[in-house]
Formats: C-alpha cells, sequence, structure tokens
C-alpha cells in the first residue's frame, strides 16, 4: 500500500545474520522472536493504514488515587481526551494528559524508550510497557491503571519495595573467588556461554511479570519471575564456581523459590523484553533436581 | 510509604475473559484434578457394596447404570479423565522443557482431542438407557 516502508524487511536482516553455520543454529529461537515481531508489526502497520479520521482523539480512563487530596482519598478513573498521532505509545498519551489537562497526573517514566522500566501499567487488562505500547494496537477507551498486586501510592505509581527486596534476595550479582592471573586479564565468558543467558540479561526490572503472577499474589514470599530470571543469569554463567550455583540453587530451590511456579505463562506473556521467563524456571527446577538427585 | 492503597486482588476470576491460555490450562488442570479426586470417593464407596456380598454389588451396578444422569455424569467424568491426562502430558513436556513456545496450541489441542474422544464415546455410554 504505502511506498515509504518498503524497504523494511531486509534491514534487520544484514544486522542479524550469523555468519557461521554454528551461530546460526544458536541464534534460530531469537531470530524467529524477531520474525514474529516484524509479522506483528507489519499487521498492525496494515491495519493503521486503513484510513482512519485525520481529526482524531484518543480516549484515555485513567487510574487516580492520592491518599493527600480529599476528593482523590477514594480511587477513581478519570477521563482524558488526547489528540492521536502516527506511533503515539500509552506513555505519550498519559504524559499529554498530564501536560495540557492535569498537571498532578503521576506515574513514573524516564528513558521512554523500553530500558529504564519505571513505565509499567496495567493497560487494558494487561501489564505493558507504556513506551512500548502503540495507541493504535488498544481498543478504547483505553484503560490506564497502576500495577495489580503491589499497592498504589499515588495514581499510577507502585510500591515497587517488595519486588526489589525479591531481586535482591537471589544475590543478583557476579561473585566468583577466581580472579584471573595478570593485573589487565578479564573475565572472559564463551560465546556459546553468553548466548544462553542472553535473553535472561535483558531484564530492565519494570515488575511486569512479577505484577501478573497470580501466584506471586497469593504468596508474598514467593521470588517471583523476574528474581527467578536474575538467579538464571548468573547459576547459568559458566565463570562462577560450582559452589557458587550450588550456593544460588539452594537460595531457588526453597519452599517460596522455584517450586512455586505453576506455569501458568503468565509472566512469559507480559514481558516486554520478551524474556522466556518459564523456560528459565522451568530449568532451574531441571538443576535444583538435578543437583539432589545424583545416580552416577 | 506513608499511606498507600491497597487494591486488593485484581487478577481474579472477574477477569476471566482475558485470561490465556496458560492460565486457562492452569484453572482446567486443578479444576479436574479435584474433579477426579472427588470422583475417587465414590469409585470406592460403590466398589466397596462388593465387600457385602456379590450380588449386592451387582445390584448397585445395575442399579446406578440404569440412570440416565449417571450416564451422563460418565461423559462428563470421560471428558475430565481425558482432558487431565493431555493436559499432564502437556504439563510434562513443560517441565522437561520441550516445547515451551507452543504451550498454548498444546492446550487448545488437548481440548480438541478431549472433544472429540468425549463426542465419540457418547454412543458407548448413553448405550441402551431410557430416561
Amino acid at each position: 500500500m504505502s511506498t515509504q516502508r518498503q524497504k523494511q524487511p531486509d534491514e534487520p536482516e544484514t544486522q542479524e545474520a550469523p555468519t557461521d553455520q554454528e551461530m546460526k543454529a544458536e541464534a534460530s529461537p531469537q531470530q524467529k522472536r524477531l520474525q514474529r515481531k516484524r509479522e506483528q508489526q507489519s499487521a498492525r502497520e496494515a491495519s493503521a493504514d486503513e484510513g482512519e479520521p485525520e481529526e482524531e482523539t484518543v480516549h484515555l480512563k485513567v487510574f487516580r488515587y492520592d491518599p493527600e487530596v480529599a476528593d482523590k482519598q477514594e480511587p477513581r478513573f478519570d477521563d482524558f481526551h488526547v489528540p492521536f498521532e502516527k506511533g503515539m505509545t500509552v506513555l505519550d498519551a498519559v504524559m499529554y494528559a498530564r501536560d495540557h489537562f492535569d498537571s498532578s497526573l503521576t506515574f513514573r517514566h524516564s528513558c521512554r524508550q523500553a530500558v529504564c522500566g519505571s513505565d509499567a501499567f496495567f493497560v487494558n487488562g494487561k501489564q505493558r510497557l507504556g513506551c512500548k505500547t502503540q495507541i493504535s494496537d488498544l481498543s478504547q477507551p483505553i484503560r490506564v491503571e497502576p500495577l495489580p498486586h503491589q499497592e498504589v501510592v499515588k495514581d499510577l505509581v507502585v510500591d515497587m519495595d517488595h519486588f526489589y527486596e525479591q531481586m535482591h534476595a537471589v544475590e543478583p550479582y557476579f561473585q566468583s573467588e577466581d580472579l584471573p592471573q595478570g593485573e589487565l586479564e578479564e573475565q572472559r565468558q564463551s560465546r556459546e556461554n553468553r548466548e544462553k543467558i542472553k535473553m535472561s540479561s535483558r531484564c530492565i526490572w519494570c515488575g511486569a511479570c512479577m505484577s501478573s503472577c497470580n501466584i506471586a499474589a497469593g504468596d508474598n514470599q514467593y521470588l517471583g519471575p523476574a528474581a527467578i530470571n536474575k538467579a538464571y543469569k548468573f547459576a547459568m554463567d559458566d565463570r562462577e564456581e560450582e559452589e557458587i550455583k550450588e550456593h544460588r540453587l539452594r537460595i531457588l530451590e526453597q519452599e517460596h523459590g522455584v517450586w512455586r511456579c505453576q506455569t501458568q505463562f503468565s509472566c512469559t506473556e507480559v514481558c516486554p523484553k520478551d524474556i522466556p521467563l518459564t523456560e528459565h524456571i522451568q530449568e532451574l527446577k531441571r538443576e535444583a533436581v538435578k543437583k539432589n538427585l545424583k545416580f552416577w | 510509604m506513608s499511606q498507600s492503597y491497597n487494591r486488593g486482588l485484581i487478577e481474579d476470576f472477574g477477569r476471566w475473559k482475558e485470561f490465556s491460555a496458560g492460565m486457562w490450562a492452569w484453572i482446567f488442570h486443578k479444576f479436574t484434578g479435584w474433579m477426579l479426586i472427588g470422583y475417587l470417593f465414590t469409585h470406592i464407596a460403590v466398589l466397596s457394596s462388593s465387600l457385602t456380598s456379590p450380588e449386592a454389588y451387582t445390584t448397585t451396578i445395575q442399579g446406578l447404570e440404569s440412570l440416565f444422569i449417571i450416564r451422563v455424569l460418565e461423559v462428563g467424568l470421560l471428558a475430565v479423565a481425558v482432558f487431565h491426562i493431555l493436559n499432564g502430558i502437556r504439563l510434562l513436556m513443560v517441565d522437561l522443557g520441550v516445547g515451551l513456545e507452543a504451550q498454548d496450541k498444546s492446550f487448545y489441542a488437548s481440548l480438541i482431542i478431549t472433544g472429540v474422544i468425549v463426542v465419540a464415546s457418547v454412543p458407548t455410554f448413553l448405550d441402551g438407557v431410557t430416561f
């Protein structure tokens, strides 16, 4: 239809194309994901192109709550009609609403490009990153709520303390005793190992997975998908010694660790960085079993 | 935090329209599991009538099987058991890390196969029973 986007498909191909045969096999899940993304994108563009009226507004229903303002102590939804622009995200829309209609509208945001992980909202019944969610993908009115299962501090701001506590509980830092010989030596990681932990290292701590998990909602001590994924990143890192990996598995195999996961795939569905969280949790379950059952 | 507002459980059954395949699979698996446990007790109760005498067992079974509602419940039991088995295999695959990206498709497949088996079993289960 439109001529301006014709060149798009071959563009990412050249960036991602692996050179040797072995790498090709390694990169295939990512390529599949990229492929899927591209398809979704083209479908999106196709639907967006199907002529909508020019002077268009977006109808937002935004959750409002403020314990310090008398008429906002009882939570309510405010309606905002924001002029639509091509490529507008949910974050753009709430920012417009804040800048033009109600400056007291409060929400966290920083980088606006899905890197900082501060603007995870509950948009139309799903945990999404505001800056990564296109308005054109959503049906209106768009309900923007703070993340479920966390306490609301004000408007769209939730208390993330518990999430951060769980993240820190898995000791999310590299702790190898084994330092390289020379002063300027580096702790090198093999390419294969890097590929293995690549997806898990993409976590931006937005808390969408934890919020979507209804096991974490019922069990406050459950580490949650994000923390387990963080532990996966380090437990699967070959540069750490076997004892440290065992120490990590001891944390994870506790009652409120990996075994709480009941594979509902909610976290994997909502993760804005497409981390296969359930897969990682399942792999750690197998590692935990293997550590305790040794028949050989 | 000085003051904050707890909205309680958002992700409850009121949001069932937004549940994803994995969530439905989990709910159905729990539900069918409890149904099967419930059936286990009735099963033991019926079987234990054979402790009194062989005739008591025969009359109990014949009496139950002559009831239309029991035949319908048997079809339901088959549906529950077949789904639980098929989804159990799916969960086994998930635990082994096989085909996690196809977990939603395997859930739909187990639903369809359950439906086919149940429909195919109806003539057998409702054979020779009157209202």
